[in-house]
């Protein structure tokens, strides 16, 4: 079953997909940052793109999600044009969280996750008692009822995040696309909100986010995307994908990939300058 | 759930439905609104009461629904109450503009009296007054001062907007740009001042400080009609701007179309704060003060439009009723905007660090 999918992600595009970017060049103004870019996003797994700082991480998941509009090739949503599809009927079909977003200071956390009900919503309709059981399941999914009171800006950084999730996930979409949803968080709560992430996927959620921690994406995706200068350099599962010539010629670092104690994927331990014992290296990076 | 099992029910905002309306139920909004609305049609009312010739209270209210002796009805309906309700029509446009433009650009230092609306409208006004020759005249005399600072002031906020624009609106961006075109304004205000013929200055200098005097009814009725057409395209776009306080890409993935929203709203905006100018002059401080004490009063996290305007009304109404009564001499109805309501927000803002 695993092995099945990873073939079908390999192969590039498969029919299950409901998310693909296909030929797409997208940049910003005359800056053109991805060129003639093909990806496909397998269904009901985590979908983690890493990449160097400026590879179009960040501008590959806003194509996808929309915010941007490519200057050639289509994104398709669920076989359909999302250039073409209404800004609310691409809502009610996919859920997006942009990087650090801020609310306005004093606004409760009930209010903020309320707010995820508003491609549902209309004019006439502002709010129906169906919205408020989804509301509520929102909140309690990311563990966060018993804050409804809270203002957001009183929240811890962790916290803060796992409701801001909590209002794309009362948009009621099972595809959800998070830009960074670790930044600025501390290792533990950086966890926890992966943790979260976790959660939502194995209730069923189709997952694509941006993150930065390699060894965070290669634990908790089944999906790697790995970039650099605009283009795909390498997509598939942790295991097939993450190697040592891989990440030195990503990123240009020097590391070394072992068996994580801990699980079953690649650990990679960086290798840097300071504090390495070159007798404990393997000859080959030895310089 | 908590660690004893017991399962918290979180308090999620309780929805209200009347056939195929549903709307969220906040209780403690509806009810300032409506104090706020009752506070208004008091001073409104006493508005009208005070003057050289007193009328009571209760012959006003009479007189206004209909009742009343003929005296009353000629004081009330021909002298009195266009001053009354441009100062309601001026406020409530003042008070929404504000909220709108301090939403759209998520700064309370975003009020259009910053954003270059009044600045442009008063050049162009004076403009007009004090250059005097055949065009000037026949422009004041054809479209009225308040038509052209109308457009003044349409114009420098449409100005600002574009200059602003870069792939979308940012409000630091928006506030800079709005500062220094309102400098510029003033520069050309008070070069025009300086220069003038002393009888043409004194014209402006009338105008310039704002004031509910000696309005007639056909400048009331331009004011209130655009007003109220202006508040129905609000209150139509109003929902879709909700999710626009998170900021642009929270609102997009929200399904919100945010440029266009954006730009029919700041458009309203401008207009709204425009139509308020050119009724009763540059009146300072209501659009930069009344969102912000609706906010407070209301317990908002963003400036509520429905209570900004009220408060905006509220503001002007009362500031004209203490500019006329409190000191022998009549002030000028700004004097007082602003001695009302700078320290009522220091007060708000003080009790709010105080807790």
């Amino acid at each position: 079953m695993a092995a099945q999918y990873i073939a079908e992600i390999e192969s590039g595009f498969n029919d299950a997909s409901r998310l693909a970017a296909r030929g797409v060049t997208v940049g910003y103004g005359a800056r053109t940052v991805i060129d003639d870019l093909d990806v496909a996003i397998p269904p009901g797994v985590i979908t983690t793109v890493i990449g160097p700082n400026g590879c179009g991480k960040s501008t590959l998941l806003r194509t996808l999600s929309r915010l941007l509009k490519p200057t050639r090739g289509t994104v398709v949503l669920d076989g359909d044009d999302i250039v073409k599809l209404k800004t609310r009927d691409v809502a009610k079909k996919l859920g997006l969280l942009p990087q650090a977003p801020v609310a306005p200071e004093g606004l409760t956390v009930s209010d903020l996750v309320a707010r995820g009900r508003h491609p549902h919503q209309s004019w006439l309709r502002q709010w129906s008692s169906d919205d408020a059981a989804v509301v509520e399941r929102a909140l309690a999914m990311t563990g966060v009822s018993d804050l409804a009171d809270r203002p957001v800006d009183s929240l811890s950084g962790g916290q803060r995040q796992r409701v801001w999730i909590s209002m794309t996930l009362a948009q009621g979409t099972d595809l959800l696309l998070l830009d960074e949803p670790t930044t600025y968080l501390d290792l533990a709560h950086a966890v926890d909100v992966l943790d979260l992430v976790d959660d939502l996927h194995e209730s069923g959620c189709t997952v694509v986010m941006v993150l930065h921690d390699l060894n965070l994406a290669t634990r908790y995706s089944d999906n790697l995307i790995v970039m650099r200068e605009g283009a795909i350099l390498a997509q598939g599962h942790p295991r097939d994908v993450i190697t040592a010539e891989l990440l030195h010629e990503a990123f240009g670092l020097r590391a070394m990939v072992i068996d994580d104690p801990v699980g079953d994927r690649p650990l990679i331990v960086p290798i840097g300058r300071t504090n390495v014992q070159l007798d404990r290296m393997p000859i080959k990076l030895q310089k | 759930m908590k660690p004893d099992g017991t399962v918290v029910k979180p308090s999620v905002a309780p929805g209200v439905r009347l056939g195929h309306v549903s709307f969220v139920w906040r209780p403690w909004i509806v009810f300032v609104s409506l104090l706020l609305a009752a506070a208004t049609f008091l001073v409104f009312c006493l508005s009208i009461a005070v003057g050289d010739f007193p009328i009571g209270l209760s012959r006003v209210i009479a007189t206004l629904f209909g009742g009343g002796e003929r005296v009353d009805e000629f004081v009330i309906m021909d002298l009195r109450m266009p001053r009354a309700l441009a100062g309601l029509v001026v406020g409530i446009a003042l008070g929404v503009s504000g909220a709108i433009t301090q939403s759209i650009a998520r700064n309370p230092l975003a009020s259009p009296d910053i954003l270059g609306i009044t600045g442009g409208a008063s050049a162009v006004a004076v403009f007009l007054v004090t250059v005097s020759g055949g065009t000037a005249a026949a422009v004041v005399n054809s479209v009225g001062l308040s038509a052209a600072a109308l457009a003044g002031g349409l114009g420098t906020g449409l100005l600002v907007y574009f200059l602003a624009w870069r792939r979308g609106i940012d409000g630091f961006r928006l506030i800079l740009i709005g500062i220094s075109v309102s400098a510029v304004m003033e520069a050309i205000t008070t070069w025009l001042l300086v220069t003038a013929d002393i009888r043409d200055v004194a014209r402006a200098q009338a105008w310039l400080v704002g004031s509910l005097d000696n309005r007639s009814w056909d400048e009331v009725w331009i004011a209130l009609w655009g007003t109220l057409a202006l508040l129905v395209v609000v209150s139509c776009v109003a929902f879709q701007f909700k999710p626009m306080h998170f900021g642009d890409e929270v609102a997009a993935g929200l399904g919100v179309r945010y440029s266009m929203v954006r730009a029919v709203l700041l458009l309203c905006a401008v207009l709204l704060a425009a139509v308020g100018v050119s009724a009763a002059g540059p009146v300072p401080f209501v659009a930069l003060v009344a969102p912000q004490v609706a906010m407070r009063l209301a317990r908002c996290p963003t400036p509520p439009l429905v209570a900004s305007g009220m408060v905006g009304a509220l503001l002007l109404i009362g500031a004209d009723l203490v500019a006329r009564t409190a000191l022998p001499i009549t002030l000028p109805v700004g004097v007082v905007t602003a001695a009302i309501g700078g320290p009522f927000l220091v007060y708000l803002l003080v009790r709010a660090n105080l807790r």
